[in-house]
């Protein structure tokens, strides 16, 4: 028998439709059929200024929208050598690694809620709230931040910044420690994961799966410790890698990384360096509202940033970082004018879904809801 | 400004994957920019290429991140086919480039070597309108299954009607 499930499916976590075949309560085979949100996004990048894609690159994976922002400035920065000064580094590590407990809890609490256990999901979002009014305080905007700029960040925190990350970093391993204890050693909980939707490291490579879910079957890779940038060279964390490869392998490593983030959130937080947060490069960074109402030639650096954009040197540049999901990568290329020739995202979770039929076939069907938690799937991120 | 891009094959024959890939000869040209090795191949030659570079105990590429594609119309060979490689044991990237021109967009489908190239040509085939010989499900991934033409053409407009 073939069954539909989605694409207005509460736990495929956004539009996804799945075919699946079944015999009994065996899947035998499992098509993804995807696209119901595609917007034509790399598209879109080739009509706009560079400055101006920043704000579509939230709205490809809107539960780490800093992450993405990063990737694409990263790679932008690349193409024209600029300089990055250290607090911006810190703040975009600071941020990233908010974005990444943030990102974990979304799915952590609907992860949950689609087996069977709801209060996790109350408490997630508990959570999810302090950091979206931090994100609110630091950028205006709760989810689709638009905080970096190419070449820095767009403002400095405001004052009160720092002590609601300091709260928020202070109490959240207690937080972590309510969640392990609704979850870690709960029978039905273990029932529903443990063993299920197994995926081997060499599978891992052979299908393009990267991040929580590779390394929860043994892949010890992450681009923050092995490809360090943004600075990430200068903090000291450990890699959490499982050997087991199943849903409950990749619960518990989440767990630990939320952990693990929050440890670098502190180290960035306490390390914070003084000085500029925007590099000197006035023909790509918009200049401070002070200088631009006393100074003539910041005025007109400016206006022509703003109606002509700045040009980038001709080449193409692949950049890479470890988003909550794997392996987020921007290739970029430039043909020397003041719009992106080509940018193309390389979505984790468009690899990741690619192994969602080796994980839910010869498995009972009511797994298949597990399996598609697990691998922590982004719809937006998968069609663009 | 950037540093000029190095493009001189003798400089860069050390690089462990150029040196597998002439070993086999089938380099056409190289590129160093920006920190980033560019290799390019003949389209007829990438899957042997893509083996080479994943079997090779001096380059060990085993896992491949990313398979785009760019139109560069009005210019011919049209199409560029791009492959991001990446070494976990070696910790460095390469870039494949495979030229495909506008006349006959087709070129051999990675399938056999890594499986994981499924959905990326699935989305050029349906983006860009390339023929992947070999590929068992070449259907549209993110348009409709009626839809015309490809969306990421140079020559399909940005906003309005075709």
């Amino acid at each position: 028998m073939i069954l539909n499930m989605g694409p207005q499916h509460p736990s495929t976590h956004g539009v996804l439709r799945l075919l699946l075949e079944i015999d009994g309560e065996t899947v035998v085979k499992c098509i993804p059929d995807i696209g119901y949100l595609h917007t034509g996004i790399e598209k879109t990048c080739e009509a706009k200024f560079y400055q101006q894609v920043v704000p579509l690159t939230d709205r490809i994976d809107y539960l780490c929208p800093m992450t993405n922002n990063l990737t694409y400035c990263l790679a932008v920065e690349k193409l024209l050598q600029l300089e990055i000064p250290p607090r911006a580094q810190y703040l975009r590590v600071l941020l990233n690694e908010l974005t990444r407990i943030n990102s974990h809890l979304v799915w952590l609490g609907t992860h949950a809620l689609d087996i069977g256990a709801m209060t996790v999901f109350l408490y997630c979002f508990r959570e999810r709230e302090q950091l979206l009014r931090i994100f609110e305080n630091v950028s205006g905007q709760r989810m689709m931040t638009s905080y970096f700029r190419i070449g820095g960040v767009s403002l400095d925190p405001p004052l009160d910044f720092w002590s609601k990350v300091k709260d928020f970093i202070d109490k959240f391993p207690k937080r972590v420690d309510e969640y392990e204890g609704l979850l870690t050693s709960n029978p039905i909980w273990i029932e529903r994961t443990r063993g299920v939707a197994h995926l081997t490291a060499d599978d891992c490579i052979a299908l393009g799966v990267s991040g929580p879910t590779a390394r929860a079957s043994g892949i010890d890779w992450d681009l923050r410790r092995d490809m360090p940038y943004s600075s990430y060279e200068k903090f000291k964390f450990k890699v959490p890698v499982a050997a087991s490869g199943d849903v409950y392998a990749r619960y518990l490593l989440r767990v630990q990384e939320l952990r693990e983030s929050n440890s670098i959130a502190r180290q960035a937080l306490e390390g914070m360096p003084q000085g500029p947060f925007k590099s000197d490069a006035p023909k790509v960074v918009l200049p401070d509202r002070e200088k631009m109402k006393t100074q003539m030639e910041a005025l007109i650096y400016h206006f022509k940033i703003v109606t002509e954009g700045f040009s980038v040197p001709a080449g193409e540049v692949y950049q890479a970082v470890e988003s909550p999901r794997g392996e987020m990568g921007y290739y970029v290329r430039s043909d020397g004018t003041a719009k992106p020739y080509r940018v193309h995202m390389r979505g984790a979770c468009f690899a990741n879904l690619h192994a969602l039929e080796k994980l839910c076939v010869g498995r009972l069907l009511a797994d298949v809801v597990a399996a598609i938690g697990s691998i922590d799937i982004v719809l937006g991120e998968i069609d663009r | 400004m950037p540093q000029p891009a190095i493009t001189d094959l003798e400089q860069l024959k050390d690089r462990p994957a150029v040196a597998a890939l002439q070993a086999a000869s089938l380099v056409e040209s190289v590129k160093l920019d920006r920190d980033e090795l560019t290799i390019y191949i003949n389209r007829a030659d990438i899957r042997q290429a893509c083996e080479t570079l994943r079997e090779s105990p001096q380059t060990k590429f085993n896992f491949l991140c990313d398979v785009t594609c760019v139109d560069v119309f009005p210019s011919e060979p049209r199409f560029e086919v791009i492959y991001h490689l990446l070494s976990h044991s070696r910790k460095e990237r390469v870039r494949l480039i495979a030229k495909v021109p506008g006349g006959d967009p087709s070129i051999e489908s990675l399938m056999g070597v890594w499986p994981s190239v499924n959905f990326f040509e699935r989305e050029i085939f349906d983006l860009f309108g390339l023929r992947f010989l070999g590929h068992p499900n070449l259907r549209r991934i993110m348009m409709p299954e009626d839809w015309e033409g490809h969306p990421l053409r140079k020559d399909y407009p940005v906003e309005g009607y075709r």
